[in-house]
């Protein structure tokens, strides 16, 4: 499985990232898990808002930054 | 291409059937005009009647939907009431009194019309939001 967090840096997005790695954590797997800072390839998945979240490949929300809790359950 | 972060809320995303008939044109060149005049941001109809996760995720993040059908035939209606999205504003062209045919040369004066009518209306909806 991997975990990408779509976004161009900004404080929505790095909450987001802290809070895939957290729910990384409480779910007790080995992901891996990747910033995806350029725009080109953020577009290339259809995301017009950010911060996002990829799961392998599918975007699971764009927008908006989900608690752990809630990532932690697309994870399992 | 528009670089700037994308971090900044698309509140109000527009959708036009773009389809293959005079009104179906005009409907397209409204959403550009209105995203031109900054009522809102045009989206990707193709991309939600594809299923593309992130113009379906992106769309759940919208604050108001806006569609722009060129016919009774109501392709864009359809395609977001199809993936479960509520429609807050809605126009057929030809209930604007633009008669369809398929003369794919823009008719500036019926873009107009339909621009003018859904900015006034999105406006109005600003103003009570």
């Amino acid at each position: 499985m991997k975990i990408e967090v779509l976004g161009m840096g900004c404080a929505n997005c790095n909450k987001l990232y802290q809070n895939v790695v957290e729910a990384v954590k409480l779910s007790g797997k080995e992901i891996d898990v990747a910033k995806v800072e350029d725009i080109k390839k953020i577009m290339s998945y259809g995301v017009l808002s950010t911060p996002a979240l990829a799961i392998d490949g599918v975007v699971k929300v764009a927008g908006k930054v989900p608690k752990a809790e809630e990532i932690k359950k697309w994870i399992e | 291409m528009d670089e700037k972060c994308l971090c900044e809320q698309n509140e109000i995303l527009i959708f036009s059937c773009a389809g293959s008939s005079n009104v179906g044109q005009i409907a397209n060149q409204a959403a550009i005009n209105l995203t031109q005049e900054d009522m809102g941001r045009y989206f990707c109809l193709a991309g939600i009647g594809g299923h593309v996760s992130g113009m379906i995720e992106s769309t759940k993040a919208g604050k108001m939907l806006v569609a722009i059908d060129g016919c009774p035939v109501s392709c864009a209606k359809k395609t977001l009431e199809h993936a479960g999205f509520n429609i807050d504003e809605y126009v057929q062209v030809t209930d604007l009194g633009i008669e369809k045919n398929h003369d794919l040369n823009l008719d500036l004066s019926g873009v107009g019309k339909v621009t003018g009518h859904l900015a006034s209306r999105i406006s109005k909806r600003r103003g009570v939001q």
